[in-house]
């Protein structure tokens, strides 16, 4: 049993440790460096025993306007779209169990095909359909609605379309899972007790799916506030994210350490806060 | 009594599907239908085409990303099944052993973590080791990925399975190797090749990991998808994302037919 526990154990634990972990560590520490021209680019954070650790990174990301401003987009977009995803996850989801059984299995393979295509090629799609001169802006002024091209590209609205879309079926899968728990007869018995179906729904089958519906909220929510792909695409100068401000100081600025500070920042205070929401969470769905 | 009230509700819940599901597919439609479009400009059509794949073909930055891209992900693929097979059996076939959950945590957390930071956070791990980054670099960080996806997969069905199965397969002489081989590996056949398709997918999408950890001459067919989508759409955009689709579709539907027979051969 010994010999097998540590044949099973030994690859994964060590591949874990060296590109999980290791990995994590590593950008604690360089938070702490300062930059410095030369390969590596970052200052040691030990000299001859001694610890040379520096807080300027995060001295500067208090100060500076631009990092609390790129917070304030991630929490407001990542905020908005997974609204928007619970939203219509939970309208998705719930015609889904309206739907004769027969028909569910293939109807939750058509909603997680478009996750299999292309992430970029998604993102992608909507620009050709946002952008001035674009599908829905050329149908819009062919009907006259408008007179002018409407701006959608390039604005937070381009952002919060983007990411929903994106992410969508990551919300109707668990949502699903916790509606199709529920027996009917809940609902039923609520409207034969006078409810309408709309306040049925609202009063029983929400409170119920409940934690199905936070675990989708964080599920989209988490990936969301980190994105990079999505604003880069869809935002503009003014819906800069976190993310997006983590490249750039990489990338452009060559600045490892402020990109490693931004990358603590994130997990310190959109990864960690959530996480223990959904320990909280769960630990209360199971007593 | 019941019935006018549920056709209310299911013409309301079919409006949801329909909407659901041209929100999610018209986009990618577009892109497709758009492919063969004769014109230049994006959304005008100008007749029926294959220009595009034309131009496509004849370009060998396309190609040599492409080729890259399927090297990495079917290898990225191979060691995310090896890894997460075997993180999964440790989580469902050992008991509870001394940090347990911290082992499962850090196995998924590739999978919870926004690219950004393990993106950078591999980078640094190569750089303080001085790996010289390429083609390996961007397979590794594609790997570590894609198993926390496939452990999540290969346990699902792992639990399903009765562990007695392969304690009889002993009984009757098997031993743990051949018990394990014969009995538990052709059970989990379907989950190991949905991982499998998802860890490869995941890799042959991936913009962010690879855009930190490749090197020069290392260019996914992604990354450079990315730089061409950053300068503005294109016709040839349009052209290489319908054959992505039509590669994709190909696998989903090679898998799910594989799951299918798997599960009619058993009954």
């Amino acid at each position: 049993m010994t010999a097998r526990r540590i044949c099973l154990l030994s690859l994964p634990l060590l591949w874990t440790a060296v590109f999980v972990v290791v990995p994590l560590l590593l950008i604690l520490k360089i938070s702490f460096a300062e930059p410095l021209l030369a390969q590596p680019p970052f200052t040691p954070l030990f000299d001859n025993g001694a610890l040379l650790a520096q807080t300027g990174n995060y001295a500067l990301l208090m100060e500076d306007g631009l990092y609390a401003r790129a917070l304030g987009n991630s929490l407001l977009f990542a905020g908005l779209a997974t609204l928007c995803c619970l939203v219509l996850g939970l309208a998705i989801a719930r015609a889904v169990t309206q739907a004769p059984k027969a028909w569910q299995p293939v109807l939750l393979t058509l909603i997680i095909l478009p996750f299999w295509t292309s992430f970029l090629i998604r993102v992608y799609a909507w620009i050709a359909l946002l952008k001035p001169e674009g599908l829905i802006n050329a149908a819009l002024l062919g009907l006259g609605v408008i007179d002018a091209p409407l701006v959608l590209v390039n604005t937070g609205f381009g952002v919060v379309l983007g990411m929903t879309y994106s992410y969508l079926p990551f919300a109707i899968l668990p949502i699903y899972a916790s509606l199709a728990g529920q027996s009917p007869k809940l609902t039923e018995a609520a409207i034969d007790l006078g409810a309408t179906p709309l306040q049925a729904f609202w009063l029983v089958t929400i409170p119920l799916a409940r934690p199905g519906i936070l675990a989708a909220g964080l599920m989209v929510f988490i990936p969301m506030a980190g994105e990079f792909v999505i604003p880069d695409l869809l935002g503009g100068s003014a819906t800069v994210m976190l993310g997006q401000t983590l490249w750039t100081e990489f990338f452009s600025n060559r600045d490892w350490p402020m990109a490693s500070a931004l990358a603590v920042l994130l997990t310190l205070l959109l990864l960690l806060p959530a996480m223990a929401l959904q320990r909280l969470e769960l630990g209360k769905a199971s007593r | 009594m019941n019935t006018p009230r549920m056709s209310g509700l299911s013409r309301l819940n079919l409006a949801a599907l329909a909407l659901g599901l041209a929100f999610l597919y018209l986009p990618i439609l577009l892109v497709v239908v758009f492919s063969f479009n004769a014109s230049k400009l994006v959304t005008v059509w100008g007749g029926f085409s294959l220009h595009w794949y034309g131009v496509l073909f004849s370009s060998p930055a396309y190609l040599e990303a492409a080729l890259h891209s399927l090297q990495i992900g079917a290898a990225a693929a191979t060691l995310a099944t090896l890894l997460g097979t075997l993180g999964a059996l440790a989580l469902t076939r050992l008991g509870r052993f001394p940090g347990r959950q911290v082992f499962a945590g850090l196995m998924l957390a590739p999978m919870v973590l926004p690219e950004v930071i393990l993106g950078v956070a591999t980078l640094l791990l190569f750089v303080s080791l001085d790996i010289e980054r390429g083609l390996t670099t961007v397979m590794i960080a594609h790997a570590t990925f894609g198993a926390a996806f496939v452990l999540v997969i290969v346990q699902a069905k792992l639990v399903s399975i009765d562990p007695d199965l392969e304690a009889a397969a002993r009984d009757l002489g098997a031993g743990p190797v051949q018990a394990f081989l014969l009995v538990t590996v052709p059970a989990l056949l379907p989950a190991l090749v949905s991982g499998w398709l998802l860890a490869f997918t995941l890799s042959l999408d991936d913009v962010v990991l690879a855009s930190f950890v490749n090197g020069p001459g290392a260019t996914t067919l992604p990354v450079r998808v990315y730089s061409a989508v950053r300068l503005g759409v294109s016709p040839e955009i349009n052209a290489i994302s319908t054959l992505l689709i039509a590669l994709v579709s190909v696998f989903v539907i090679a898998a799910s037919l594989l799951y299918k027979r798997t599960l009619t051969a058993r009954g």
